[in-house]
């Protein structure tokens, strides 16, 4: 064996009626390593995530992280944990300044925020940190400007600087390409390979030269299930990867 | 992720009040009792008093649906409760405020507390229901308590004392009493919005799932925003007991909550000083068109429909567009 890994899930399954959408799926993640989860829609990939950071609650099967099983852990003690995500909806708080929507996640844990006095929003202690992870994805400029105003782009990399304030252990990170210009993706690129070693990220991805340039390991998900798992170049010469989802003549 | 959700305040409508506008009504309802007596209406201070009282239990209520997104319309069981913790002391002659005040809000804060992590399950139409079952639940319990006068009510044999001391007997003292209690609950309220824990409200209104995902436990904050909010109906039912010497069960009754909303929303949802603004209104325009004719509701009805469609962010939105230089709320 290698080193423990830092997320194990272990014979996860998921059924929404009668259609399986995570089944039996195992996979391990070692500390500091991107590990890229690719599949067509519909291949229960948002699912997945959603059991790992805790929205969702599965059917069977465990989630272990940092050495203990949090499976029956809600989002917020997970999150607490060292999980943070971002969506692949984009998710901020739109009447909030983009600092402020930051500021939120150091907020979380650095002391109480059962604290009924004083203003939130002029803690140097929390906004700090805050404009910390702002100029870290390069939004630094556009601090004090509602989320809901920043751009579609700015709103997906503003997810990013959510997920850094939480010191997170591990990243989730549900198609921050999605819907973002070739130079905003390949700016993200960027920003994500920065993060490499620094903490562990899965990437749901459908950008291929995303997943390509950035993955580890790579896990491909077809219904449900986890048909091939490896490094990139073995994942992407698999057979059944490219009847089903790189087609030929694929990256 | 358990909670009734308003659409985002727009952004030109400050987080905070601050400023020009509640310190302009302050002025105002302290020199009510020059002007009454100026104008030989003594009746402007009962209306003044009443105002007020019911403001205290709008803005709390203001904090709860306007920045927390909790649409609750069982609001009038908290100050029924606290008018009823007066009345009942005080028919056991138990008729200090030093004992009064704390059953009055400590009885709403365990009601609240009961009932809110019951409600505080469901979410959107749901929590509203509860809340208003709740509501209702107080309701028939007050009317059924024959000792107390069951529908009818109870008379006050006066107001209370305080440590022994009749200082509320005269309705100078009394109303500047009032003033200082709405003083109070705006000073707290409007605190409470710009802190950790108003901001965490704020974002879980906005957006729940995100609020959980970075590692808020949103329903715990909620329940606390739903005791304080309580605490605060429970000092308006007590003044309100102690300025009309008189409990019954119509003060829980569920229009009365419903005119609570329509004071808030009337005033501009998530401003604090709206509320107070809407209640003065809304109580003003029943005294005033009451006079015109019995079924003032006919005309009150139309007017408030106008002010939703056409007054986004009720008065104060509509203020707030009209003079943008004053960024007031």
């Amino acid at each position: 064996m290698m080193a423990e890994a830092l997320l194990r899930i272990e014979a996860l399954r998921k059924s929404f009626g009668r259609l399986v959408v995570t089944d039996d799926v195992t996979l391990e993640v070692m500390p500091g390593e991107l590990h890229a989860v690719i599949g067509p829609n519909g291949a229960g990939k948002t699912t997945l995530i959603n059991q790992i950071c805790g929205l969702l609650a599965a059917d069977q099967g465990r989630v272990l992280f940092a050495g203990e099983d949090i499976t029956a852990l809600p989002p917020e003690q997970r999150a607490l944990r060292g999980l943070a995500r971002s969506f692949q909806v984009t998710s901020i708080l739109p009447g909030f300044a983009a600092v402020e929507n930051v500021a939120l996640a150091v907020q979380a844990r650095s002391g109480s925020s059962f604290r009924f006095r004083g203003r939130a929003a002029a803690e140097r202690a929390l906004n700090e940190p805050a404009l910390a992870a702002l100029a870290t994805i390069g939004l630094a400029e556009r601090a004090q400007v509602p989320a809901g105003q920043l751009s579609h782009g700015e709103k997906r990399t503003l997810e990013l600087a959510i997920a850094l304030a939480m010191a997170p252990k591990l990243l989730l990170l549900d198609e921050p390409m999605a819907g973002i210009s070739r130079e905003e993706a390949d700016r993200l690129i960027a920003v994500l390979r920065g993060f490499k070693g620094r903490f562990a990220m899965i990437l749901v991805e459908h950008d291929m030269t995303a997943v390509f340039a950035l993955a580890d390991r790579v896990s491909a998900l077809l219904y449900g299930r986890v048909v091939a798992a490896g490094t990139p170049q073995v994942v992407r010469a698999d057979p059944q990867v490219r009847a089903a989802y790189l087609g030929e003549g694929a990256p | 992720m358990s909670l009734a959700r308003l659409p985002p305040r727009r952004f030109s409508v400050p987080l905070s009040s601050s400023g020009v506008l509640p310190a302009a009504m302050f002025a105002l309802f302290a020199a009510v009792p020059v002007i009454a007596a100026a104008v030989a209406q003594s009746y402007l201070i009962d209306l003044a008093t009443r105002t007020m009282i019911f403001a205290i239990a709008a803005i709390a209520l203001d904090l709860l649906v306007g920045y927390a997104g909790l649409i609750s319309f069982g609001h009038a069981a908290f100050i029924g409760i606290g008018a009823y913790a007066v009345g009942i002391l005080s028919a056991h002659h138990v008729a200090d405020a030093l004992i009064a005040l704390p059953a009055a809000v400590g009885g709403c804060v365990l009601f609240a507390a009961a009932t809110g992590s019951i409600c505080l399950r469901t979410k959107g139409a749901y929590f509203i229901m509860m809340t208003l079952a709740f509501g209702q639940m107080a309701f028939f319990i007050a009317s059924s308590l024959a000792p107390y006068g069951g529908d009818n009510g109870l008379s006050i044999a006066g107001r209370n004392t305080v440590a022994g001391l009749a200082l509320l007997r005269s309705d100078r003292v009394f109303y500047y009493v009032v003033l200082a209690c709405l003083g109070v609950t705006f000073l707290v309220c409007r605190s409470l919005v710009d802190s950790r824990f108003g901001r965490v409200l704020r974002g879980a209104q906005q957006n729940p799932i995100r609020m959980a995902t970075i590692g808020f436990k949103i329903r715990r904050f909620q329940l606390v925003a739903y005791v304080i909010c309580g605490a605060f109906g429970g000092l308006s039912g007590f003044l309100l007991a102690n300025s009309t010497e008189f409990v019954s069960p119509a003060y829980m009754s569920w229009q009365r909550s419903g005119e609570l909303m329509v004071m808030v929303i009337l005033g501009g949802l998530g401003t604090l000083s709206g509320a107070m603004i809407g209640t003065a209104v809304f109580l003003f325009a029943e005294e005033w068109l009451s006079d015109l004719t019995e079924n003032w509701k006919v005309i009150f009805g139309p007017l408030l429909v106008l002010v939703v469609l056409f007054a986004r962010g009720g008065i104060i939105g509509l203020w707030s567009r009209l003079s943008p230089s004053v960024h007031d709320g």
